[in-house]
Order: C-alpha cells, then sequence, then structure tokens
C-alpha cells in the first residue's frame, strides 16, 4: 500500500450555532485505500462528508487533499483537484438518460469545459469512456432509458459511476448500500470493488457486513470525535469502540 | 426528445436518411419562407411576417435562459433594446457620415451590444437562480428603462430615435427599401440564428445548462461551476436578444424606450411559455401566434389583451408543456395508434370546449361594449348576430351556451374520453 496521503483532516471542528457537530476530528486516509467510517445515528458522519466536498465550510482546522488545502473551496474547485462524492439520497440528472448522465461526468475531466463551439455527441473521447462505463456498471441495456425510470439500485450504481467518470482519484460514497436488499447490497459492494480499483474510497456506512467486507481501515466517529481508525481486526477488538458503538448497536 | 437527438447526432459518418432526418425541419422552414410573401403580398402582411422573424430570434433567446437553464428573467428586453438602441446610433451614424458598414451586418451591431450589457448585468445576475435571479432581472429591467427618460440623449427621449435603412450601403447591391427586401434579410438572420441556437443545445456548454437546471449541486461534483454556466448562456442568450433589437431596427426604422420596458419583456416570456418551453421549436410557434394575435387581433376587437392574458392562464394551468408541446404530445399519441376508438370522444371534447368559447367570448365582448362604448344601447355586431346589450335576453343566451359547453365537457365529454383511453390520459 502506498505511503502518500490521499486526504488530511488535521482539528476539523464544525459547529452550527452552539451545537458542536464536528468536535475535532483527525484523520489520514492513504492512497488507495478503502476507507470506512462508521458511528452511531447523529455522530456526524454525513456532516465530515460535507465538509471535505465543499458543501460546508469548517469551522476552524485544516482538510487537505493530497497535500493542498481544500477547505473553503467550492465544490467545482474541489473536485477539479481530484475529489468526488455520492450522496445518501440518490442525486442524478433525472431527465437525463443513463447515457447522458456519464456523457455529463465526463465532459469537464476531458477537458470540454464551457465549451459552446462543439457538440457533445461527436466527441470520441467522451462516447468511448461513457461507453466503458457502461459496460462496468452493467448498464449497457438501460443506455437510453432516463434515470428517474431506473430501478433504485440501478440508480445508486449510475451514480457510482459518474462519481467516477469525473476523474477523482478521491472517491466519497456516502451508504451506497442503504435501502438496498441483502442481494443488492451484495452486488453494490461487489460493483464497489471492480471499479475502484485505483481510488481512495472513503465511505460511510451502516451495514456492518459491508464495513468488515469492504474496508481496509475502520474510523468510529462518536458524537463529533473519531474514537478510534484502526483495521477493522483492531476496531473489533478495540474496548471503546465495543462500548460506544458495537456494544449498543449490533447483536 | 432526448432519445431522439441521440440518434439523430450520429457523428460525422451519418447516412443520408439521418442527414434528411436531421434537416427536415429548416428545410420546411426556409420554404415557409419563401412561400408566405407569395400568399400574402400586402405590405402589411409583409411587415408582420418580418416582426414574426425579430419576435422568433427574440423568444429563442430566452428560452435558452427559461427553457435550457432554468432562468426565469423578467427583463429580457434590456438586451433587445439595448441592442436596437446601439443598431440605431450606428445606423444615425452612417447616415451623417456616410461610414461605410453595409446595411445586413448592422444587426451584428445589436448582438455586440446584446453580448456586451449581457456580460456586464449577467455577471452580477447569475450568481443564483430562482427567485434571486428572477428578483434582479425584475430590477435591471425597471432600473433600464428608467434611465431611458433620464439619459434622453442616448434614448432619444419620449419620441424615440428614428432612422433610415435605405441609406447604408448594401454588400448585395439590394435596396432595402421596399418590406419585402429587409423581410428576406431578416429571414436570413433569422434562420442563421435559430440554427445557431439549436446546435448550441447539444454543445458542452448546452448539455450542462441543463444539468445545472435541474441539478446544480450534482453538476458541481462532476467539476461545473453552476454561477459560470448560467454567466455563459445569459451572455449567449443577451448576444441573440441584441440581434433580435438590431432587425427590429432595420424593419420598424424606429426605436423608442418600451424596446427596453416591461411590456416587451413580458411578452417574450409569454410568446416563449405559451409556444412550450420544453421544446426547441415551441418559442418559435409562440413568437409566430403572439406577433399574429397582437397585430390581428386588435383589430377585431378592442378586448384582445384580455383574450391574450387568458391564453396565457389557460395553457399555464392546463397546458404547462406549451401549445407546441401538446401538438407535438397529440401527434405521437396519433401515431402510436392511441387515437384509434377515441376519435369520436376526442372530437366531442373540442367541440364543447369550442362551444364553452363561443360563449364566453360572446360575454366578454358584450360586457366590453357595455362598459366601453358611450352609448351602451346601440346594438352591436357580435358573430353573425346584431344584438343590444341593454336587454337581458343576449346575456341569457351566451351564459347559457359557455355554461352547457363547459358543462357537457367536464360532465359528459371528459369521462368519456377518459373510458376510451383506458382510464389513463389527462
Amino acid at each position: 500500500m502506498s505511503a502518500r496521503t490521499a486526504l488530511a483532516l488535521k482539528g476539523v471542528t464544525k459547529n452550527f450555532g452552539r451545537a458542536e457537530i464536528i468536535r475535532g476530528v483527525d484523520l489520514e486516509i492513504r492512497e488507495n485505500e478503502r476507507h470506512v467510517v462508521i458511528g452511531p445515528n447523529g455522530a456526524g458522519k454525513s456532516t465530515l462528508f460535507h465538509l471535505i466536498s465543499g458543501r460546508l465550510q469548517a469551522s476552524s482546522g485544516s482538510i487537505q487533499l493530497f497535500g493542498r488545502e481544500i477547505d473553503g473551496l467550492p465544490p467545482h474547485r474541489i473536485n477539479r483537484m481530484g475529489l468526488s462524492r455520492s450522496f445518501q439520497v440518490t442525486n442524478l440528472f433525472q431527465n437525463m438518460t443513463v447515457m447522458e448522465n456519464l456523457r455529463c461526468a465526463l465532459l469537464w475531466s476531458q477537458g470540454h469545459k464551457y465549451a459552446f463551439w462543439k457538440r457533445v455527441t461527436s466527441q470520441q473521447g467522451v462516447t468511448q469512456r461513457a461507453e466503458e462505463l457502461l459496460e462496468r456498471l452493467h448498464l449497457s441495456e438501460k443506455r437510453d432509458v432516463p434515470a428517474s425510470l431506473l430501478s433504485y439500485a440501478e440508480q445508486r450504481a449510475l451514480e457510482i459511476g459518474a462519481t467516477i467518470a469525473s476523474g477523482a482519484q478521491v472517491l466519497l460514497l456516502d451508504e451506497p448500500t442503504a435501502g438496498m436488499s441483502r442481494t443488492e447490497a451484495d452486488d453494490m459492494v461487489e460493483l464497489i470493488r471492480e471499479i475502484t480499483t485505483d481510488c481512495t474510497l472513503v465511505l460511510v456506512e451502516h451495514d456492518l457486513g459491508v464495513v468488515f467486507n469492504l474496508a481496509d481501515r475502520i474510523s468510529v466517529l462518536v458524537y463529533g470525535e473519531i474514537i478510534a481508525s484502526d483495521t477493522p481486526e483492531a476496531v473489533r477488538a478495540n474496548a471503546a469502540v465495543q462500548e460506544a458503538y458495537l456494544g449498543t448497536e449490533a447483536h | 426528445m432526448n432519445t431522439t437527438q441521440e440518434r439523430v447526432a450520429a457523428g460525422p459518418n451519418a447516412s443520408a436518411a439521418v442527414w434528411a432526418q436531421r434537416l427536415w425541419p429548416w428545410v420546411l422552414g426556409a420554404g415557409v419562407v419563401v412561400v408566405m410573401p407569395v400568399i400574402f403580398t400586402s405590405s402589411y402582411a409583409i411587415t408582420l411576417m418580418s416582426h414574426m422573424g425579430v419576435m422568433i430570434v427574440f423568444a429563442l433567446s430566452y428560452n435558452m435562459l427559461l427553457g435550457n437553464t432554468g432562468l426565469l428573467s423578467f427583463g429580457h428586453a434590456v438586451y433587445f433594446g439595448l441592442g436596437a438602441y446601439t443598431a440605431m446610433h450606428v445606423l444615425r451614424y452612417i447616415q451623417a457620415t456616410g461610414f461605410g458598414l453595409p446595411i445586413e451586418l448592422i444587426p451584428l451591431v445589436g448582438a455586440l451590444a446584446g453580448l456586451f450589457f449581457g456580460i456586464i448585468f449577467g455577471s452580477v445576475s447569475t450568481r443564483r437562480a430562482g427567485v434571486v435571479f428572477a428578483m434582479i432581472s425584475l430590477g435591471i429591467g425597471e432600473m433600464v428603462h428608467a434611465s431611458a427618460h433620464i439619459f434622453t440623449g442616448f434614448f432619444g427621449g419620449e419620441a424615440g430615435l428614428f432612422g433610415n435603412r435605405t441609406v447604408p450601403s448594401s454588400l448585395f447591391g439590394v435596396d432595402y427599401g421596399p418590406g419585402i427586401a429587409v423581410y428576406y434579410l431578416v429571414m436570413v438572420w433569422t434562420l442563421l440564428a435559430a440554427v445557431a441556437m439549436y446546435l448550441l443545445r447539444q454543445t458542452p456548454l448546452g448539455w450542462m445548462a441543463n444539468a445545472v437546471r435541474d441539478n446544480p449541486e450534482r453538476a458541481q461534483f462532476v467539476g461545473y461551476s453552476p454561477q459560470m454556466v448560467r454567466f455563459f448562456q445569459f451572455a449567449l442568450a443577451a448576444t441573440f436578444a441584441g440581434l433580435a433589437g438590431g432587425l427590429y431596427v432595420l424593419v420598424d426604422e424606429i426605436v423608442t424606450d418600451e424596446t427596453v420596458g416591461m411590456i416587451q419583456s413580458g411578452t417574450v416570456l409569454l410568446s416563449a411559455y405559451i409556444g412550450g418551453i420544453g421544446s426547441f421549436f415551441g418559442p418559435v410557434l409562440g413568437a409566430i401566434l403572439v406577433v399574429f394575435l397582437e397585430g390581428e387581433l386588435s383589430d377585431i376587437t378592442d378586448a384582445w389583451l384580455l383574450y391574450f392574458g387568458l391564453l396565457f392562464v389557460l395553457v399555464v394551468m392546463f397546458a404547462p408543456q406549451g401549445i407546441f408541446g401538446v401538438l407535438t404530445q397529440q401527434f405521437f399519441a396519433w401515431r402510436a395508434g392511441s387515437w384509434r376508438g377515441s376519435l369520436g370522444p376526442r372530437l366531442y371534447g373540442v367541440a364543447s370546449l369550442v362551444v364553452a368559447a363561443i360563449g364566453v367570448v360572446a360575454v366578454i365582448e358584450m360586457a366590453y361594449h357595455y362598459f366601453r362604448h358611450w352609448n351602451p344601447a346601440e346594438p352591436m355586431a357580435l358573430f353573425i348576430f346584431e344584438v343590444t346589450v341593454t336587454g337581458p335576453m343576449p346575456w341569457a343566451v351566451a351564459l347559457t351556451v359557455a355554461v352547457a359547453g363547459l358543462a357537457a365537457y367536464v360532465g359528459h365529454a371528459r369521462p368519456m374520453l377518459r373510458r376510451a383511453m383506458g382510464g389513463g390520459g389527462r
């Protein structure tokens, strides 16, 4: 495993008025690792994601992506620096077809920016990459179906595809298996494994089966603080974690 | 629509059939442009049709904002009007100095002015979409209209500015005195602008405009700044609005402060919406219809603005996809065979609505006569009848017709239509 740090959070806090949601988080995520953040409801997992992806600004502390400060930048700038995310609630261009969603996700990373002098469908690079992704997402048959008409699991798969398409090396996935049946969740984990081979992956996940199946390392977030950040085995054995989280929620 | 677009845009090695499919609306449009002045030869009709061309460009540019980017502007006339004024000043400058810009290129002056002001006002108004954008556009519209009364040097005050389109030279040696020559010039520009705006929808910017309209957050997470996408769209829309303003100068040879005013901004909104903002050709149909109604309906009845408003309200309430949207829906339903077995109820439904409309029109016309005529007791012409509106009879008859038509539709024709279509449909 590479030693380079993909994402580093140092002393990050976030207050909403007087409510402290994130209370000094330090977190280091190495390149190409699959890192899962777990924690009870209301621990601040989604807020943490919003802070990293630029939807929210930290009250204090620093967030660095490959050594460059990203806190305070707008989401599109952070995205261009190599980070993308999916959402807890499916977040697609609902009126567009599967293929159009992928094409839109590819445009910027393929360097087309705000061009208004060339046609999208004539860009061979974009079309090729989109077809490839379609294949890898097992959505080839749904190519021209509007995103809003896909099944829930397919929408989630497409969303992850769009997240990857934007060329990001660091992906934040917010509960990718939420609301799925056992088999759907297993398929999704398999898909995530397949298509994120050379990406750094940060997940929020509730399903402990998924967590221990997928994670290289696990961080446990409880009331805005990371109480443990280690390998799955070590986290499983950690007394504080058992008390705070596994002891109450699992089994 | 999107799937057709995909199929139509198959790439450079598209077959002849694909090209035919891609080109036929434009060939048809060009054919109509050539044939119309042969059928309608009066100078009034020619001017009306030239105005239609101007409004088509204007409405299409408006739809770049509303339909494509989801930006509801109440001040789009600013760019139309400022384009028109700038073009007029150049025209007058040519008159005064003999400076050599040919008349065919004067609309480009309007377009550049539209771009210039679009960049200035767009940079402050496109930060946010939704209500904030709408309010800022309203404010800018009011501001520019108010300044027309302050900077009378540029805007020409109450009387506006006049120019003479026959003075500049022509690239092709054409005499633009007759309306028909200007008509063709306007139509060439209209076609060019329409093709350009059509192609713009297929570019990365055009796609991301749709993306930002539907889901600005997702657009950010694929690397796009929603504000920049809106800004580029806005500046381009203002450019085409300015072009329309430049064409307007050539047709009318006069510009007044109305061209930057609220009514003009409202008219373009109505045109685009009535035609249908969901498809490219919707605003074209809307522009033709609105200019036609403005020109023709105002000759027939004093209440034309009321009908105009009613039409808008009805479209918003019952056909938000616009008239063009309804027509294409019905066309595809017909082609898919879902008219079979429901043709009778369909005709019945339309007939009952027409009867209701006749009743409503009669009531409105009589009311107008009663309240607006200096002598309400004087008989008035209503359709093929002559009625005296001071008596109760005509009112009773008209109201009965209106209510009967509506009742037949709501109580009988609509349920029948629903049954015939298997419970579904509208």
